[in-house]
């Protein structure tokens, strides 16, 4: 196989690991927040429920998670999974599985704020919603970053165990070539687009750290 | 400038609306009258603590309280209650003659405190400045101050940027007004925060040991501003350790110790008193 052809047939699956890896953050960081507020509820069994849930998700491969997510509606509800559904599976695998991490940074955010931010704004007269939205997340976001791009460039890393349900991704189909043609060149051109794909990731990151740096505390 | 409040403005509206010479003057007469801020038998206690035991407190407009006393005695659990950032056990509370809180029998039984609908519109009537001054960090010394008028008040942001503007010349800071409070020292983030609390136009302003987190250099820029407001008659209660300016710019002192108040009177009063706790406590602090 021509070189040329190995490097199209790699970027033809990095699209599909770049479209994973947009959609599962633009998914996965609301949840995360609604998550996080679930975990901070005076409710005991809104609270309680969410840590089980959160501990499941850190607790078992996200491999099988995708695996369960995928064959469940048969084995559960005999409903045929049609061959769409690989890649939507794959997404809410992701998706459920990262909002449980996101959580729990968020929530380490949010606790680490400073009691008198919220008395501040509470005198002042600001509700509860403008509260949270206008003060206290805005400073979250700003703690939070260092532990939210970990998890992206693990994201990054992670989108190849969608080949567990057989989805192209680029590792995928590094494997093939690579199987085919009896060489690792494929694997370790990956290797490279992953590292590429990383790079350009802690590029925006530290940009938008910078960003945040307009102000201490 | 800096004090009239928007209850003023309400006041001003009705007593031109009124009809006739004789029903404005009695109606100007009884709102004088009225106590700003009353405490009666405030109780609070956290978990098996008794903080306030039995408070009992007028303040009149224009008035300047000052409250000392040593750590533990109360004085910021009684601030916190009076601006409803705590809900006090039993006794009653009024702004402006309206029901904050009061006990359903009695005059010192059980809190009972008005809906939440209600208690929204209270904190129109205070301002606190804490000890640590809270300022947002991410918003600059501008937003801070006029941010609350704009999100809380619905007043047009052009008003609120000017009225910002107009305080923070007054305090002396109007080349900061973009910057960001870590960018500024103590004393001007606390001077920031008393603007921040002063844009609301509240009738009364709450102090919370506003100088005791600043260094003895930047006190000075602090106390100059509440006595600054203190002579424009603003109404305040100043809970400080800082005994003679308590004592030059006070109408009147409260000593509190043990969630009671022990001693009450104006700052020649007290600084007389005949009780040897108060003279000890004064004389102490005195020493600096």
């Amino acid at each position: 196989m021509q070189f040329g052809t190995v490097l199209l047939q790699l970027s033809k699956g990095l699209v599909v690991s770049v479209e994973i890896f947009f959609l599962t953050l633009l998914f996965s960081l609301p949840l995360g927040l609604v998550v996080a507020f679930g975990r901070m509820s005076k409710n005991a069994v809104v609270r309680t429920v969410t840590k089980v849930y959160i501990s499941i998700m850190r607790g078992t491969p996200l491999m099988l998670q995708l695996i369960v997510v995928y064959f469940g509606p048969y084995y559960l509800f005999h409903v045929r999974i049609s061959a769409a559904y690989r890649f939507i599976a794959v997404i809410i695998g992701f998706a459920v599985n990262y909002a449980a991490y996101f959580a729990e940074i968020y929530r380490g955010g949010i606790e680490s704020m400073p009691k008198g931010q919220y008395e501040a704004a509470q005198v002042l007269g600001y509700s509860k919603m403008q509260t949270f939205f206008r003060i206290i997340l805005p400073q979250v976001v700003k703690r939070i970053l260092p532990s939210v791009t970990n998890e992206i460039i693990t994201l990054v890393k992670d989108t190849s165990l969608a080949f567990v349900i057989a989805v192209a991704e680029m590792f995928t189909v590094a494997k093939q070539i690579a199987a085919a043609e009896t060489t690792v060149v494929p694997l370790m051109i990956a290797g490279v687009y992953y590292y590429v794909f990383n790079l350009a990731v802690a590029l925006a990151m530290e940009r938008i750290e910078k960003h945040y740096r307009y102000y201490e505390g | 400038m800096f004090r009239q409040g928007m209850a003023a403005a309400w006041r001003a509206e009705i007593v031109s609306g009124a009809c006739s010479r004789g029903i404005r003057r009695k109606i100007r007469e009884k709102i004088s009258m009225e106590n700003l801020l009353e405490i009666k038998h405030m109780r609070k206690a956290f978990d098996e603590l008794e903080v306030l035991k039995d408070i009992s407190l007028t303040v009149k407009k224009g008035e300047v309280v000052s409250v000392i006393g040593p750590s533990g005695s109360g004085k910021s659990t009684l601030l916190r209650c009076a601006t409803l950032l705590e809900k006090m056990d039993g006794g009653s509370l009024f702004y402006l003659g309206e029901t904050v809180c009061k006990p359903q029998q009695g005059d010192a039984g059980d809190s009972v405190y008005v809906s939440k609908k209600e208690l929204k519109k209270f904190h129109r009537y205070f301002g606190l400045v804490f000890q640590n001054f809270n300022l947002f960090p991410h918003y600059s010394v501008l937003k801070n101050i006029a941010d609350a008028p704009l999100r809380v008040a619905g007043i047009p942001k052009q008003e609120a940027q000017e009225h910002a503007r107009e305080l923070l010349s007054q305090l002396g800071l109007e080349d900061k007004a973009d910057a960001y409070p870590c960018q500024l020292s103590g004393g001007q983030q606390q001077r920031v925060s008393i603007a921040r609390a002063l844009a609301l136009r509240p009738e009364i302003l709450f102090f919370d040991e506003p100088t005791s987190a600043l260094d003895p250099e930047l006190t000075g820029e602090v106390l100059k501003v509440i006595r600054q407001l203190a002579q424009e008659h603003m109404t305040m209660i100043i809970v400080t350790h800082e005994m003679n300016f308590a004592k030059e710019v006070s109408d009147r002192i409260i000593f509190m110790e043990n969630g009671l108040i022990q001693e009450e009177g104006t700052p020649e009063e007290l600084f007389h008193s005949s009780k040897e706790r108060v003279q000890e406590f004064i004389g102490k602090l005195s020493d600096g």
